[in-house]
């Protein structure tokens, strides 16, 4: 039974290549500690031909041109491995994840789907290379044999069954010990074999077995199997939960939204290319911004960020926390489409503040299959318009636009406004126009206006209105009341008398919903009919 | 660039006299094989553009004036105040929903009647309205909280009319024109008053016209008086002509003059251009007869 391991090697550095692969052609070093005892973490090939080594301090290697630093960033790494087990278990069901970057597979049955296993490793490592993590893969009879050889040979390597002793002999026995550093116990071990002069796994394997068990105890003979490649275990499978989420922390806090968009659209390629890996899509992504207090808006600044209290020397500046949450109508996968409609939300809604942390998730959902009908009434598509009603909202306001529902009320302005969002239509034979259905239309005016109303027998008879003056006049014409009410249990009771009025102007006679509200006795006229 | 003479004989410079001209069949052989030249199509071959599709207005008589709302062209309704052009719009939005057809409704003076429109029949669901000058927009909200003082909405300063409203309702057709899909937009500027209306820049609606053109959408204005010139391709005047109302006895014996409800009104259609069919101007008229909506409360 074959297995596949995919090894990261430095995976603290390729989790900050992920979100900075401009970086990947220079020295980059990340260091872990509290300031100012920083030590070096991890380092890339690049920094490591630079002199620079695991373990010296920030002091050491800060002066090193060209030398790239950052901090350890847990987030980041979290990230990075959620994505190559995304990888992995687009390839086999069953994984097993092996510590932080390294994941093993069990190939069994998949050489007939993807091919033979030289194939399945190169594929391994360009997808996962694709997510931003170049890695190390390497094919084996056992798991534990995949992962030394992963470990210690560089690109796709493919062992095969019976050759994991000779292939594996060249291998340095440091790397037995890579996958517990820090370990007192297998710190002495390593040191016994280097005192022996043991400096590699054929040297290991060629030990004889009595005399090194008694030496160095079960331990020693389990190293010595494991460099034989003699070790055969099952996988320990798990089964991550669907979690898609990106994080990164910045060393300086953003003020601008430009830049912003700019780590937006990284992150939303990896999650929609882990989505994709998934075959699902999603209906909602989730932005939490953490942000930082104690400065003051800068209004020169185009398209800024922050607003907040003026900064004050010595104050202890406080991080606040902004979210949004974007609800798609159908599930999506286009990151160019959530990029556009976080934008826009963003300068609708400005986080208030500079920005530290990113964290973006999004909720994972099968991708909708629909199929148009070649008789179907035309239709928009959902990703445009989706974007089409950001960019209104942005015009015009979010709340004046979208669709209406009436509601169970007779007062006015009964109704509310919501999303817009048409259902799939449905074939339907075209209704010919039918004039008994014509109802006369009225126009409202928003808000009504005010007008002074003289009265003659209780009916009106002469109108003036200050800020309309087509509607002064005698009117030539009226028709009511109408008297309607509601809402009397309520503590927005109304009541009204509605008359219909026809008033001349220069262009014609212009007809005129007039109200009088019973409650304060104010003349309205509240529209008209057209 | 082809340096092929026509005449070659020319270029020896003969004397006119003594020239030799060349058959009329040589003349043409030559002038088709002038690169330039065979790209040019004669106007007996040229391509005949489609008549567009025709979709109903909802109004019966004014279907049989109009024969329809053309798709992929701009149809305007122009009218005084209390002609009844709303009551057209209306009708259009009504059918098209009906239709299944996603319409769009920019609404410039925020004029828009719920309650109106429902029985008229409008589906809802399928209308995005898109009210014009009702509201700030979130960032402009947020500049002026900045300094912690908000000038609050001042609606005197947005009112309906403004040329703000206006520009406001050109951007989001152009929106909404580009985003596609939609089987009906109509733009509403019936309140807008003319001399406003009038200076909409002319590239404005033949863009609005390019960008419906070959598409299945139709685009329905509405405004006070002819705004749109030629980019139009249907032309219709209204006008209200008749009132009616309903007489209510209140008892057996008394019977108040003005106890009376408006039950509608006759309009007037009157077809002023079509580019759908040649007609004279003002030979074609139509016209029906609407319906008043009261709440029974």
């Amino acid at each position: 039974m074959p297995f596949a391991c995919i090894f990261v090697p430095d995976f603290p550095v390729e989790a900050w290549l992920r979100t900075e692969p401009e970086l990947r052609s220079q020295a980059l070093a990340v260091l872990e500690g509290k300031v100012p005892l920083q030590k070096v973490f991890a380092v890339n090939e690049n920094a490591r031909r630079a002199g620079v080594s695991s373990g010296m301090t920030k002091l050491q290697v800060e002066d090193c041109p060209g030398l790239v630093l950052r901090d350890r960033s847990c987030s980041l790494e979290a990230a990075a491995h959620a994505a190559l087990l995304d990888c992995a278990q687009s390839f086999s069901p069953k994984i097993e994840d092996a510590g932080p970057g390294t994941i093993l597979l069990d190939l069994a049955g998949l050489q007939s789907l993807f091919g033979p296993l030289p194939k399945i490793a190169r594929d391994l490592a360009k997808r996962a290379s694709a997510l931003g993590l170049e890695s190390n893969v390497a094919v084996a009879a056992n798991p534990d044999t995949a992962v030394l050889a992963a470990r210690g040979f560089s690109g796709v390597t493919v062992i095969a069954e019976g050759q994991e002793a000779e292939q594996l002999g060249s291998l340095p026995v440091e790397v037995l010990f890579a996958e517990k550093p820090g370990d007192e116990e297998w710190e002495q071990l390593l040191e016994n074999l280097r005192r022996w002069g043991v400096r590699n796994f054929r040297e290991l394997a060629a030990l004889p077995d009595v005399a090194l068990s008694e030496r160095l105890g079960q331990s020693g003979v389990y190293l010595q199997k494991l460099a034989a490649g003699k070790i055969s275990r099952t996988l320990a499978p798990v089964d991550p939960p669907l979690v898609f989420e990106e994080t990164v922390e910045l060393e300086y806090a953003l003020v601008l939204l430009e830049p912003l968009a700019f780590l937006l659209s990284q992150m939303l390629q990896q999650l929609c290319a882990r989505l994709g890996e998934w075959s699902l899509a999603t209906q909602e992504l989730r932005l939490e911004l953490e942000l930082q207090n104690g400065w003051q808006d800068d209004e020169s600044i185009p398209d800024c960020v922050g607003t907040g209290a003026l900064a004050r020397p010595g104050r202890a500046q406080a991080r606040q926390h902004f979210s949004r949450t974007l609800h798609l109508p159908v599930p999506l996968l286009d990151y160019k489409t959530f990029l556009k409609l976080l934008q826009l939300d963003l300068k609708a809604h400005p986080p208030g503040a500079p920005i530290r942390k990113i964290h973006l998730a999004a909720e994972p959902v099968r991708p909708r299959a629909a199929q148009g009908g070649l008789f179907l009434p035309p239709s928009p598509e959902p990703e445009k318009l989706e974007l089409t009603l950001a960019r209104i909202a942005g015009i015009v306001g979010e709340n004046s636009v979208g669709s209406l529902a009436l509601l169970d009320t007779h007062g006015r302005e009964g109704f509310e406004m919501r999303r817009f969002a048409p259902g799939e239509p449905q074939e339907k034979p075209d209704a010919a126009g039918n004039s008994d259905d014509l109802v006369t239309a009225l126009r409202i005016f928003r808000p009504p206006a005010a007008v002074t109303v003289t009265l003659r027998e209780g009916k009106p008879e002469f109108i003036s209105c200050a800020k309309r003056q087509e509607i002064r006049g005698e009117i030539l014409w009226a028709a009511g009341p109408w008297r309607s009410s509601g809402d009397w249990w309520e503590q927005e009771g109304w009541a009204r008398d509605e008359w219909d009025i026809a008033v001349q102007h220069e262009a014609g006679i212009g007809l005129y919903r007039l109200v009088r509200d019973l409650l304060n006795g104010r003349w309205l006229v509240e529209g008209t009919y057209d | 660039m082809s340096s092929f003479p026509l005449f070659p004989a020319a270029a020896e410079r003969r004397p006119m006299a003594s020239a030799a001209l060349p058959s009329s069949s040589l003349i043409w052989e030559r002038l088709a094989a002038v690169p330039k030249l065979t790209e040019v199509r004669p106007a007996s071959r040229l391509e005949v553009r489609p008549s567009p599709e025709m979709v109903s207005s909802g109004i019966r008589e004014m279907d049989a004036l109009t024969g329809g709302l053309p798709r992929g062209c701009l149809t305007e309704i122009c009218g005084a105040a209390s002609s009844g052009r709303t009551s057209v719009l209306l009708a259009a939005l009504a059918a098209a929903t009906q239709r299944q057809e996603a319409c769009a409704m920019v609404d410039v003076s925020d004029a828009f009647d719920p309650v109106s429109a429902a029985a008229a029949g409008v589906d809802f669901e399928r209308l995005l309205w898109v009210r014009c000058g009702a509201g700030r927009p979130a960032a402009e909200r947020h500049k002026n909280t900045a300094h912690g003082a908000s000038r609050g909405y001042d609606k005197e300063d947005l009112a309906p009319k403004g040329r703000k409203s206006v520009e406001q309702a050109l951007r989001v057709t152009d929106l909404l024109l580009q985003s596609g899909g939609f089987g009906l937009v109509t733009i509403d500027l019936g309140d807008v008053p003319f001399q406003t209306a009038r200076r909409v820049p002319l590239t404005s609606w033949f863009r609005f016209q390019r960008a419906v053109e070959r598409t299945a959408t139709v685009l329905f204005v509405i405004t006070p008086a002819p705004c749109a010139q030629t980019c139009a391709s249907l032309l219709l005047k209204v006008s209200a002509k008749k009132l009616s109302s309903v007489s209510c006895q209140l008892s057996a014996n008394t019977s108040l003059t003005h106890a009376q409800l408006l039950s509608g009104f006759q309009v007037q259609g009157e077809l002023l251009r079509s580019r759908l069919e040649r007609k004279p101007v003002g030979s074609v008229t139509g016209a029906f007869t609407t319906k008043a909506v009261r709440i029974v409360g």
